[in-house]
């Protein structure tokens, strides 16, 4: 117990002693935590937009209104709800049984003419939906089929529409009118969000290590500083042990500080500037990003357990025996 | 020492086929010019070096064989003064003294008793709050004989202890190391002092050029009763030192 407080004082007395190292080494610390907990949040939101994207590709099935014959396929003709047809059913029943197709979502006329009602309302125009004639939609149902993975996307829509016997694209139902699928918009989306992920991902690498060879450094100049502390405590019979911990005391109390600082400066932007940013856009209230209260506890620890591991290891060279 | 030799890399030679014996209790002196070997010698008894070729056996123990996790349990038996007295400069006296002891683990109890005892034994007791730098150079090697003495090793090394001091420090640390030696210590002391040598007439180890040249006792040994007092008192008839106020 005696001896915890003897290397908790020499600890502190050593930053006491050595403020102008001590000050450069909180000083970079404070600067790699204060990055680290930028990128950090800046890089799952990216991510999580990437994801997000991924998730509202789909394809959707336009259905023909009437078939051949003239009689109605797609239920909701404007007048109100009316239950698929069999055809509709039948066609439902077919598009879940592909491979790799997460889920089949039926947009009957009547939906869709919601949808669009209430997007127009959303952004502020006029409804044109009321001006419509009476009873006529002139809106298509659709399905909205979802495959598992944005990769089986081609596979899906090929099996929707298998080569005829002609060789060119035939829909398996006579009911489908029309196919389209975002997968050109959601790899335009994804090729854009991986790019910034990978400039972002690399500037953070980058400064990481220029900030780990700075703390490295710091530590090293604060070391050779006391280098004949170090000779004396040799040639006294210290062992290695007992002369590294007041130096991994110094740089854990060096990365404690710095990452407060950091932490607090992390705190005062997302009070004032991100918090407040958040309501107007939605990149920023992205939701999958990490809680600050565990985000702080994290950038606290990393930069404790690197700042100590520094100071131990750097000691390494002026320990040889 | 057995046909101990240091070769330092790129070819110098330290010490050459150097065999000698110091017993239990000794004080020995270990002179010749600079460049002679002293100093390695010195630094492969404490294992800051590794001879190249020999042993060196302390207690009967060959230390080239230890482990490096043993080598601080050695320095723990030997005490040692530099010509430099590394003393740490942010440390006042009783803390430089106090630090050998804390280095080891010693409880608080035990320091706050062995360290005024050995600042009583070198004279330095009325200054325990003073820095290193607020010293003569004098007392800053006592300070140093003291923070080697305060573990009572039954080993004392000094480096030139009274390099760059005059006639009467130098007659004081050697009455120091004189008492600590009348305490069952082993004590060796390298110099080339010649005249302080001569005067003490303890056994003189001559090295030149790496090798030993002389090992003989220096005019008749004195009595071992002689006391401290008398023995500074006739080193400086001896040397024809003013008996100055007596400073210890």
């Amino acid at each position: 117990m005696g001896r915890i407080f003897f290397f908790i004082g020499e600890g502190l007395r050593a930053l006491r002693r050595s403020a102008a190292p001590s000050l450069a080494a909180i000083v970079t610390v404070a600067i790699t935590v204060l990055l680290l907990g930028v990128l950090i949040p800046v890089l799952q939101t990216t991510n999580g937009k990437t994801n997000e994207v991924r998730d509202q590709v789909g394809l959707r099935i336009f259905l023909k209104d009437v078939d051949a014959s003239g009689a109605p396929i797609a239920a909701g003709g404007g007048n109100g709800e009316q239950p698929p047809s069999t055809e509709v059913q039948q066609l439902q029943s077919q598009l879940q049984a592909i491979p790799h197709v997460k889920s089949v979502e039926y947009v009957s006329k009547d939906d869709a003419l919601a949808i669009l009602s209430e997007r127009l309302k959303e952004e502020n125009r006029d409804d044109i939906t009321a001006q419509l004639p009476g009873s006529h939609n002139p809106l298509p149902a659709s399905f909205n089929v979802t495959p598992d993975d944005l990769s089986n996307l081609g596979a899906v829509r090929s099996a929707i529409t298998p080569p005829g016997p002609d060789g060119t694209p035939t829909p398996i139902s006579p009911a489908i009118d029309d196919i389209s699928d975002s997968r050109d918009d959601a790899e335009k989306i994804t090729g854009a969000t991986s790019a910034i992920r990978w400039v972002l991902g690399v500037i953070s690498a980058l400064l990481l290590v220029a900030s780990l060879l700075l703390v490295g450094n710091t530590i090293r100049l604060s070391i050779y500083a006391r280098r004949r502390e170090v000779e004396v405590m040799r040639l006294v019979g210290a062992t290695n042990w007992f002369i590294r911990w007041p130096f991994m005391v110094e740089g854990l109390v060096c990365g404690l500080v710095g990452a407060a600082v950091a932490i607090g400066f992390l705190l005062l932007g997302k009070e004032v500037i991100v918090d407040p940013l958040a309501d107007n856009f939605h990149l920023i209230s992205s939701g999958d990003t990490i809680a600050f209260g565990k985000l702080a506890l994290v950038l606290l620890c990393v930069a404790m357990g690197v700042s100590a591991t520094g100071s131990g290891l750097t000691l390494r060279r002026f320990l040889r025996i | 020492m057995r046909k101990v030799t240091k070769v330092y890399p790129g070819g110098h030679v330290g010490l050459e086929r150097v065999s000698l014996r110091v017993d239990r209790g000794e004080f020995v002196f270990l002179v010749g010019p600079t460049g002679c070997g002293k100093t390695t010698l010195i630094k492969t008894l404490i294992r800051e070096l590794e001879p190249t070729e020999g042993e060196v056996l302390i207690a009967g123990r060959d230390i080239s064989t230890l482990p490096n996790k043993a080598v601080p349990q050695l320095r723990r038996r030997i005490g040692t003064v530099f010509q430099d007295f590394k003393l740490l400069p942010s440390r006042n006296v009783y803390d430089n003294v106090a630090y050998a002891l804390q280095v080891i683990g010693a409880s608080r109890g035990e320091i706050r008793r062995k360290v005024p005892d050995a600042l009583r034994l070198v004279g330095l007791a009325d200054k325990v709050k003073s820095f290193p730098d607020q010293l003569s150079g004098g007392e800053q090697q006592r300070l140093s004989v003291a923070r080697a003495f305060v573990n009572h090793p039954p080993l004392l090394l000094a480096d030139e202890p009274t390099g760059n001091l005059d006639p009467n420090t130098s007659i004081g640390i050697m009455q120091v190391l004189y008492r600590i030696n009348r305490t069952g210590t082993t004590v060796v002391v390298v110099t080339h002092d010649r005249e302080m040598v001569d005067k003490m007439r303890r056994r003189v180890i001559a090295l030149d050029g790496g090798r030993v040249v002389r090992d003989q006792a220096a005019g008749t040994y004195t009595s071992k009763d002689e006391s401290t007092r008398e023995f500074a008192t006739r080193l400086r008839e001896e040397m024809g030192v003013d008996d100055e106020k007596p400073r210890y």
